[in-house]
């Protein structure tokens, strides 16, 4: 079997390990110490955070703008409307500035 | 139609929303994953095993960059370490379905999955398996061939880089970020996890900045007091894709 194929499966695996395990395990508990919560609560935002910094740390002007137009229009916009926004400066400055 | 069958067409129509919101984030997985060196069939066999869309554009992102295979897989598993928080709160409304049909929906519980089954049991309605399965279904079903129009669709693409692919990901991972924004103490674990990735990116170099980064995160939460009465609920973390 390939790689990639091992690799689809052992995430599906895992995935699948975090969609019951928190009825499994979690629930068996009476509650979750405040600490191993909020760091729980924090792991989203902090693995997502970590495959924007650099690629930010190595963009151009073009690729910086996106970011920030859709950092502000996410303020008030969904997830959507924030990705097009983005899109759509990204396109339009790699056309013009090259 | 049996009370069944009223009930997964109740569940179906309320998954029209998320079909429409995530079916470009469907499309765009495809492209990007034959993009990044997948075939059409392990890009759609990856959204039928995985079924999840940040854990997956995270995969192949990484996959793309090279990054030794377990890693992926750590990183994916982590992408979806929220989903242990769902599945803990959702378990006590579902204990009354047979533990084969609970087997199933843990393997649908997506964040709008989550969200709507908190939604309706918040109503005072029971969590029935047929209304459950409807939603979960036609999400499944459109995310799974929308992913595979995207791979078929990609290697049609002439110059990705034009039409921005390569920084599309970004883009969408900061939206996910941003859409963590009320859970406490979001901005400085943001800037924790910012700062140590790009540190490590620079020094120690790539793969090893998304866990670093993460770390730091995650530590720097967890070393703060805790403040009572304002642990975000589960219920804050929904978002449009699943």
């Amino acid at each position: 079997m390939s790689t990639t194929l091992w690799i689809i499966i052992a995430g599906a695996v895992a995935t699948y390990l975090t969609r019951i395990g928190g009825h499994l395990v979690i629930s068996r508990f009476e509650r979750i110490h405040p600490r191993v919560e909020a760091g729980l609560n924090a792991v989203p935002a902090a693995v997502l955070t970590t495959l924007v910094a650099p690629a930010a740390l190595s963009a151009g002007p073009a690729e910086l703008t996106a970011l920030a137009v859709a950092a502000v229009v996410s303020l008030r916009g969904g997830l959507m409307t924030m990705f097009l926004a983005g899109a759509a400066v990204l396109i339009a400055m790699r056309h013009f500035i090259g | 139609m049996s009370d069944r069958q009223t009930e997964f067409w109740q569940g179906a129509r309320l998954s029209v929303p998320v079909v429409v919101a995530s079916a470009p984030f469907a499309i765009l997985f495809g492209a990007l994953a034959v993009d990044n060196g997948f075939s059409v069939a392990e890009a759609t066999l990856m959204s039928a095993t995985i079924f999840g869309g940040a854990s997956q554009l995270v995969g192949i992102e990484l996959f793309g960059q090279h990054v030794a295979p377990w890693l992926i897989v750590l990183s994916i598993f982590a992408v979806n370490f929220r989903h242990v928080l769902y599945s803990a709160a959702i378990g006590p409304h579902i204990a009354h379905w047979p533990w084969v049909q609970q087997a199933i929906g843990y393997f649908f519980l997506t964040d709008p999955q989550y969200a709507e089954a908190e939604r309706i049991r918040e109503q005072g309605e029971k969590v029935g398996f047929a209304w459950y399965m409807g939603m979960a279904l036609t999400l499944y079903v459109c995310w799974v061939v929308e992913s595979c129009i995207g791979a078929l669709f990609g290697r049609l693409i002439p110059d990705p880089h034009a039409i921005g692919l390569d920084f599309l990901l970004p883009i969408y991972f900061l939206g996910l970020v941003m859409s963590f924004r009320k859970r406490p103490r979001w901005l400085p674990i943001v800037v924790a996890s910012a700062v140590a990735s790009m540190i490590a990116y620079k020094t120690v170099g790539s793969p090893w900045h998304v866990s670093i980064g993460a770390l730091a995160g995650v530590l720097f939460a967890a070393a703060m007091p805790v403040r009572p009465g304002e642990a975000a609920t589960v219920d804050e973390t929904a978002e449009v894709v699943s």
